[in-house]
């Protein structure tokens, strides 16, 4: 198989287009293309904490399977929701033989999953298989002068067992912010979290939350701000439409996918980027991108 | 014509002697049961008849439209009137075929856990619960395509553990995709225009203004299937 095999999750196929567009086209620039699972379901969208509830691992266990019926070894995630979900459903299920056999038995008509399959994020396959000396070679619209900041929130570096690095002051966003060319920002609140699901029914929470990681993040010199949650992303983009109405003084930073700041560089098609960051890379040739069907 | 040999069936936990060979919906009437609901067109079309048993030995109920599948010795049959589901109410000239719409009529989707006990009930062998899933993320085209054969028998909805109404979410899929991404047919429009036309005014006229028991006569000599 010719590529990896990848796990979309359902918001990068309704809010969140831009970041699957973006992903799959610098993959094919980098030669490991994404091969979409032909069959998923919903990750479980969150991992359940308590111990008996085995129900709530299903989905996930479904998706590996998926997973191990293409004869993948690992499954790549974008999201990074889903990757905390199905990577905590993962080991949970591998070191527990028990529940595993429990899932197994219910989940009749389908293979047993055999526990083989490893969980990975895109950021983890960019930074240790293809490396950002390799993805710096291939930048052909360096973004010079732009300072971006990283923010990681909860479910990319949390908890550790699943974390793709440091969970208190992760490098590899600043890593990938650097090879691009750009200036990686560090802040205070980068691995904070927006607020999550709490956006549905207290949303002043959210709002106050985002604009902490918002305000904090341009103290520090961000002109830009990317993530790897759509979550994150919609939260702190609503947030910011309320903030503009509220606050006479505050402006608005973009906040895209780490994968639409990859494309960018590499030239290849990143989705609908916010006018803002063409203002914001005065002076650079940004490739004009077609509008999707957003 | 020699006499099919006699097989033990038990109804509702009772114990009958029918022939072999015959449809769960047969074997019952044999026994002297009588469908007045729960039995429709007898051809595996109409999804009136589905219905729940249990082979012998086996611990797992079983799925089908009781017209279709063959009674064996020793299999245990009930019957299934209606599936009492509640369908949302919206006026489909009204609604656009947005990525939320059937979230917003049937937002108890979003409680699917992926046990896939609905595609296992499913006696048209639809992947049920991989169009809920579809439909989850607002791709009301995979979920028109998967749920395409559905006879709204309900069976699905009979066993999920979320209480999801799962055909009639696919239900209001199809008429999405029906009216916002797939093109009117040729025969649909040319029937309109026939219709439009008065082709068939006189037959209606002359339904509507029948007495009863001409009526009753009219409907006892119809054809239902034709002749070879």
């Amino acid at each position: 198989m010719k590529g990896i095999a990848y796990f979309p999750g359902c918001s990068l196929k309704e809010t969140a287009k831009d970041f699957e567009i973006s992903a799959i086209a610098v993959m094919d620039a980098l030669g490991i293309p994404l091969i979409e699972l032909k069959r998923w379901n919903c990750c479980g969208t969150v991992f359940s904490l308590t111990s008996d509830d085995l129900m709530h691992h299903i989905a996930s266990v479904r998706n590996l399977i998926r997973a191990q019926e293409m004869e993948s070894p690992e499954v790549v995630v974008l999201c990074s929701m889903c990757f905390n979900t199905l990577k905590r459903v993962s080991l949970r299920v591998n070191r527990d033989e028990e529940s595993l056999t429990k899932i197994n038995a219910f989940m009749n008509k389908e293979l047993d999953y055999a526990g083989e399959v490893e969980v990975k994020h895109l950021l983890e396959i960019l930074r240790d298989r293809i490396g950002w000396e390799q993805v710096s070679e291939k930048v052909i619209h360096p973004l010079d002068g732009v300072s971006i900041a990283a923010y990681y929130g909860c479910t990319l570096v949390r908890p550790h067992e699943v974390g793709i690095d440091d969970t208190e002051t992760p490098t590899v966003l600043q890593e990938m912010i650097e090879s691009l060319g750009a200036t990686a920002v560090s802040f205070p609140f980068q691995t904070e979290c927006c607020g999550s699901y709490q956006i549905v029914d207290r949303r002043d929470l959210v709002i106050n939350r985002s604009y902490r990681i918002l305000s904090s993040a341009q103290r520090a010199g961000a002109q830009v701000l990317i993530t790897a949650c759509p979550l994150c992303q919609y939260n702190l983009d609503e947030a910011q439409t309320e903030l503009a109405e509220r606050l006479p003084d505050y402006t608005s930073i973009p906040v895209l996918y780490f994968t639409q700041a990859i494309a960018l560089a590499l030239g290849v098609e990143a989705g609908t980027i916010p006018d803002l960051l063409a203002e914001s890379l005065v002076g650079q040739e940004i490739p004009k991108k077609e509008e999707t069907t957003r | 014509m020699k006499q099919n040999k006699m097989i033990k069936i038990f109804i509702m936990g009772k114990a009958y002697q029918v022939p072999a060979g015959l449809t769960i919906m047969d074997a019952m009437e044999y026994a002297g049961y009588r469908f007045i609901r729960g039995a429709g067109c007898r051809s595996g079309f109409c999804g009136a008849c589905a219905t729940i048993y249990r082979k012998a030995g086996e611990y797992r109920f079983e799925f089908a439209l009781a017209c279709q599948e063959m009674v064996e010795e020793g299999i245990h049959l009930a019957q299934l009137p209606f599936t009492p589901a509640p369908r949302a109410g919206y006026i489909l000239d009204d609604l656009d075929a947005s990525e939320n719409v059937l979230l917003q009529y049937y937002p108890e989707i979003a409680c699917c856990v992926s046990c896939n006990t609905c595609t296992k009930a499913c006696p048209q062998d639809i992947e049920v619960m991989d169009y809920i899933q579809a439909a989850l993320r607002g791709d009301i085209k995979q979920v028109t395509e998967l749920s395409f054969d559905c006879i709204q028998c309900g069976l699905c909805s009979m066993r999920c553990p979320a209480d999801i109404k799962h055909y009639h979410v696919a239900q209001l899929a199809r008429r999405l995709y029906a009216k916002s991404a797939s093109p009117t047919p040729q025969h649909l429009k040319d029937r309109i225009k026939e219709i439009e036309a008065g082709k068939f005014s006189d037959e209606l006229e002359e339904l509507t203004t029948m007495n009863l028991d001409e009526l009753k006569e009219r409907y006892a000599a119809r054809q239902i299937e034709p002749t070879t």
